[in-house]
């Protein structure tokens, strides 16, 4: 498939591997993601997604080689990977509950000490209700306030790729089409995506590409119109 | 192990909370002085155990990380200064600083590897070390006179004015352990200190913020080893005497027993711990053979009502408040 926007896509994966022990979770796997694109990865329970995500953030060792805007970032440790623009949104949010809101953003903007303020700013006029919420812990948010926090915290460190592992669990059809209309926003605005998601007819409607996984393998990677001409895809995802 | 660190991070400003844990330390302070040099003995302990204490609160209450070793750089602290002014003719508060940096140099040295476990795995990793230098203390008598210990360490001074009167030293140690905790606080307050919040809340999550958890936790690791030498360093100077008992398991659970009493991750936690665990003994001794049972009584008393602790217990009051200035 042709690389979107440019010659040297945002992110490129090639022959990305894990293993739990014996056990190969994650098989070679190559992908990209253009600039300003919003990509998804659809794929049953247990199919490898998340290790995907936590083998691209080095959360969990993994071989093969990952470039960034076409820089070999393979070698480099998680927190080296916020400092190249890539920042993850984890499964469960990863929020610090017992901190309030303005300690988990001001955190958020830890690389960025001089421009917490404005920042701040910005993401509270993304997030108009954290700033209702501001001295409050943020163990006390509701869970879209909580995934829109985790949301707004990344933000803080002015990603350019902005990584999202299953954003919409656990939340109601409501809140999670109001955080997934957000990432739109996002993606608008410049970000580039790339979203793990469970309720697959909300992703699709937001990407441009979706890589299918299955198995620890993608095995199919399509323009998100093409879904419905994949009868079996289609089946599976969009009903 | 899981962590029980507040991780929220206190809002700077001088306000009630601040002012008034400094008031009650001087007002105590300022009994003591009054009273016999036995009490102001107590005292003293208790404000070097705050001084220890506020070094362990940083590394297991900020960062939420487990240690149970940190009497190893207490011991470092203790026969450093003991050996240099004893046996060399060191000036006190020098041979203080000069410990201060051999432990830190040791931190470093025993952090590195150390510190890539985690839970369980560091705690006993970390109370290997304690045990490790506390047979060092025994074994290598030549050097620390073994079993014997060091006796005839001269008071904290400068430049040969030494401060005679356990009461003159009571002052020192005051306003040492009260510059000890609002250094702890201001580091707590930087980036440098939220950086330490986002490990204790969530590891991952720092690392994917661009936080290097590896190198944090062993700073914070150094500055524990700096005040946990300058408590050990302060004791010799109090006493003038030390041996290996001073440094073993007891002061791992005694100030694990100040820490979770006073209020781990709590900037006044430490210093509330430190009184408490130091002077009850001493206030239920007419109990007699009752003693331990009310102290022990009193603590488990603490620790239910009081699960975060006696400074969480302000945490307490200003949550309630909130919502009754909000209603006005």
């Amino acid at each position: 498939m042709q690389v979107t926007k440019g010659d040297v896509p945002l992110l490129e994966v090639r022959d990305i591997s894990a293993s739990y022990g014996h056990v190969q979770a994650l098989k070679p796997t190559s992908l990209h993601v253009g600039e300003g694109e919003l990509v998804t990865i659809l794929g049953p329970n247990g199919a490898g997604k998340t290790t995907l995500m936590r083998a691209l953030t080095r959360l969990t060792a993994s071989k093969g080689q990952i470039l960034f805007r076409g820089d070999d970032i393979s070698g480099l440790p998680t927190h080296k990977l916020a400092r190249c623009g890539i920042v993850m949104v984890q499964e469960g949010r990863g929020l610090f509950p017992q901190m309030t809101v303005r300690e988990n953003l001001t955190i958020g903007g830890y690389l960025h000490p001089a421009t917490v303020d404005t920042q701040m700013t910005t993401v509270l006029e993304l997030f108009p209700r954290l700033k209702e919420r501001l001295s409050q812990v943020a163990g006390s948010l509701s869970g879209g306030e909580q995934q829109m926090l985790a949301i707004g915290r990344a933000l803080m460190a002015k990603p350019q790729l902005l990584m999202l592992d299953e954003p919409s669990l656990g939340l109601a059809p409501r809140a999670a089409a109001e955080i997934l209309g957000t990432l739109s926003e996002l993606n608008r605005r410049g970000i580039g995506i790339l979203l793990v998601e469970q309720k697959a007819p909300l992703a699709l409607k937001l990407a441009q590409r979706v890589y299918v996984i299955s198995l620890g393998k993608i095995v199919a990677e399509l323009k998100t119109d093409e879904i419905k001409s994949h009868h079996d895809l289609a089946r599976y995802y969009l009903h | 192990m899981t962590s029980h660190a507040i991780t929220s991070i206190d809002p700077p400003g001088i306000r009630w909370q601040t002012i008034l844990p400094v008031v009650a330390v001087l007002v105590l302070a300022g009994l003591g002085l009054l009273s016999s040099d036995y009490i102001v003995t107590v005292l003293g302990f208790a404000f070097i155990y705050t001084v220890f204490c506020t070094g362990l609160n940083f590394f297991m209450g900020y960062t939420g990380q487990a240690s149970f070793g940190q009497s190893a750089f207490a011991a470092i602290g203790g026969y450093g200064s003991a050996i240099l002014c004893t046996d060399y003719g060191w000036e006190p508060l020098l041979a203080l600083v000069a410990t201060m940096a051999i432990s830190g140099v040791a931190a470093v040295i025993v952090g590195y590897p150390t510190l890539r476990l985690r839970g369980h795995y560091l705690a006993m990793a970390t109370f290997a070390l304690g045990l490790i230098v506390y047979e060092i203390t025994i074994e290598w008598t030549s050097l620390t006179q073994g079993y014997m210990g060091y006796s005839g360490v001269p008071p904290l001074g400068l430049a040969g004015y030494e401060l005679d009167s356990v009461k003159q030293q009571l002052i020192v140690l005051v306003v040492l352990a009260l510059f000890g905790v609002v250094v702890a606080s201001r580091l707590r307050q930087s980036r440098f200190g939220r950086a330490l919040a986002s490990i204790a809340g969530s590891e991952q999550a720092a690392l994917a913020l661009g936080v290097n958890i590896a190198r944090y936790k062993l700073i914070a690791f150094v500055i524990a080893a700096l005040y946990a030498s300058a408590a050990g360093s302060l004791f010799a100077h109090f006493i003038g005497f030390i041996s290996p008992e001073v440094f073993g398991t007891t002061m791992v659970v005694q100030s694990f027993a100040m820490l979770y009493l006073g209020g781990i991750g709590t900037m006044w936690g430490p210093v509330l711990g430190a009184a408490i665990v130091s002077v009850l003994p001493e206030a239920l001794r007419g109990l007699n053979e009752m003693q331990d049972i009310a102290y022990t009584a009193i603590l488990i008393f603490i620790l239910i009502f009081a699960p975060r602790g006696l400074a969480g217990l302000a945490g307490l009051f200003r949550r309630r408040r909130r919502p009754l200035q909000e209603v006005a």
